[in-house]
């Protein structure tokens, strides 16, 4: 091998890397640990599963039973958090990372009384992971744990740098899967990856666009035997697959989408809201402290 | 302050014997002279004496800061981990003294293949450690294997009638790009390799891959398969799983 005398230094280190917050959790290995929000990553292996809508529906559902919420929009632009909540705020964290608003500035509440962070279309140029980028990531979500109890990292889909950094700062991972074959095959390589290269112990999973019920328990169970016969973590333990719950196909969900409404809010007795809110309650009874 | 006041007679012997240096004369500068000792005395701390390699005190402070250095980097490391087969029969059959030959010129063996930057360490017993700093997947394999071969063609001349060859099994493991990884979760990954080298016959070298997120037909048609039959297209996947199994 040829015998680089040292690595090159990163031009230009970004200043954030000795910053406090950022030093912090150099001691504090991964994920980030914090007295403040629990830090949940909700991703999938496939596009087009649902995951937004899972993460600002289940935002929602949890603020009402009075926890204080973040939605972070860790596609780097490319999540449709401001689709789905027809917000088109000013300010984002484009604009915090190049240094043109504060941090305050661009958290936005919402109708769903949690708030969220968009990545603003600029950060879609941020397609690989900088050193810069990761470092204004992790210090951002540093400063905003403590005044939350739970915050929701909308990630991308499947397994870019991107996504497994930003699930890497997660203590939690929730899999969003439909019962397509395509999807369950996606999600199946998702957690494989999760697995063997982050050591996780479990990973939950919720199954969106069901037919019947009790297809969801039926399919992680199913994921688990596969993962069970096929896949070796990191640790040697087998990996846990939590079933979260199930959210029924429902016609709801695509006029709640068309409207740019939460479909919690505007139909709440409909049966996907009535299973995110159950996927609420399975949330907080399993990952939260009760709310104060 | 007077130097004579302090008890430094062991230290000096220490630095002056173990490290073969000299020391600057004690009575011209006596802040030279004592900084002089100091770095010796750390120096000497994390050496190990028998091979000359860093020992495991500061194999620890470099596994730390290169996981950090991925962490805001990007670029993956190495870690190796070289164990010596069948040691205990060294020593058994030729008493320790020769075990301590062939540790050294493992030791050797080893520091000649690595680059100026990668951290060569005595991390136990028979035990050896690498640290690779910027060693992209791929290349893992190939240093490895060169560990390999070199120690397996060093010749430890015992006596002049008597010339020994050992071989290593050698485990690897990455730390993950942009992932903060800890150095136990590091080592262990790299030691469960090492077992791997051991179980599958010695003498080899095992690094881990990197995360494959590649779904054989196998995986497939088995998370498939109840989806498949619950809406009646099970005849075709279940032939599929038969003829999948037949092949193995």
């Amino acid at each position: 091998m040829a015998a680089p005398t040292e690595s090159p230094s990163m031009p230009g280190a970004p200043p954030v890397a000795s910053a406090p917050a950022a030093a912090s959790s150099a001691q504090d290995g991964r994920p980030i640990q914090s007295t403040g929000a629990r830090i949940v990553a909700v991703t999938s292996g496939k596009g087009g599963v649902g995951k937004t809508f899972v993460s600002a529906n289940l935002a929602a559902a949890l603020a009402r039973r009075g926890h204080r919420v973040l939605v972070l929009d860790a596609d780097l632009g490319l999540a449709n958090l401001d689709v789905v909540l027809n917000l088109y705020p000013k300010l984002t964290l484009h604009d915090v990372i190049t240094g043109k608003a504060q941090l305050d500035e661009v958290v936005v509440p919402t109708p769903g009384g949690f708030s969220v962070v968009l990545a603003g279309s600029g950060m879609v140029e941020y397609s690989r992971l900088t050193p810069e980028v990761r470092n204004e990531l992790l210090r951002v979500i540093e400063q905003l744990t403590p005044h939350y109890d739970v915050m929701l990292l909308d990630t991308g889909a499947g397994i870019s740098d991107v996504v497994l950094f930003s699930v890497s700062l997660a203590s939690e991972v929730l899999v969003v899967a439909t019962p397509e074959p395509t999807s369950l095959t996606d999600a199946y390589a998702a957690i494989k990856v999760l697995a063997a290269q982050q050591d996780r112990q479990h990973i939950r999973l919720v199954v969106n666009q069901t037919a019947r019920p009790g297809d969801g328990r039926a399919i992680t169970s199913q994921l688990q035997q596969v993962l069970n016969r096929f896949v070796a973590t990191g640790s040697g333990q087998p990996l846990r697959l939590i079933h979260m719950g199930d959210i029924p196909a429902d016609p709801s969900v695509r006029d709640a989408v068309m409207r740019r409404q939460l479909l919690v809010q505007h139909m709440p007795g409909s049966p996907a809201a009535l299973a995110v809110s159950q996927l609420a309650g399975k949330f907080e009874s399993t990952l939260l402290p009760p709310a104060s | 302050m007077d130097l004579g006041d302090l008890r430094l007679g062991t230290a000096h012997a220490l630095v002056s014997e173990s490290l073969g240096e000299r020391l600057p004369a004690p009575e011209a500068q006596p802040a030279v002279y004592l900084q002089a000792l100091i770095d010796g005395l750390c120096e000497l701390s994390l050496k190990d004496p028998l091979t000359g390699l860093h020992n495991r005190r500061y194999l620890n402070a470099v596994l730390e800061s290169e996981i950090d250095r991925v962490a805001r980097t990007g670029e993956a490391a190495l870690l190796l981990i070289i164990d010596i087969d069948y040691f205990k029969n060294v020593n058994d059959t030729h008493g320790h003294p020769v075990g301590d030959q062939v540790l050294q010129a493992v030791g050797q063996a080893i520091r000649a293949c690595m680059r100026p930057m990668d951290t060569v360490a005595r991390y136990g017993g028979e035990e050896f450690a690498v640290i690779l700093p910027a060693c992209q997947f791929g290349f893992g394999k190939r240093v490895a294997e060169r560990v390999r071969r070199a120690i397996k063609a060093a010749q430890v001349a015992v006596s002049p009638a008597l010339t020994l060859n050992v071989t290593a099994s050698i485990g690897g493991a990455y730390t993950i790009e942009w992932i903060r990884s800890t150095t136990a979760l590091w080592t262990d990954r790299a030691d469960a390799q090492l077992y791997k080298a051991k179980q599958s016959g010695r003498n080899r070298a095992c690094i881990e891959e990197p995360p494959d997120s590649t779904v054989t037909a196998d995986e497939k048609n088995m998370l498939l398969a109840p989806l498949y039959k619950a809406s009646g297209w099970d005849d075709l996947s279940s032939n599929e799983t038969l003829n999948h199994g037949s092949a193995h």
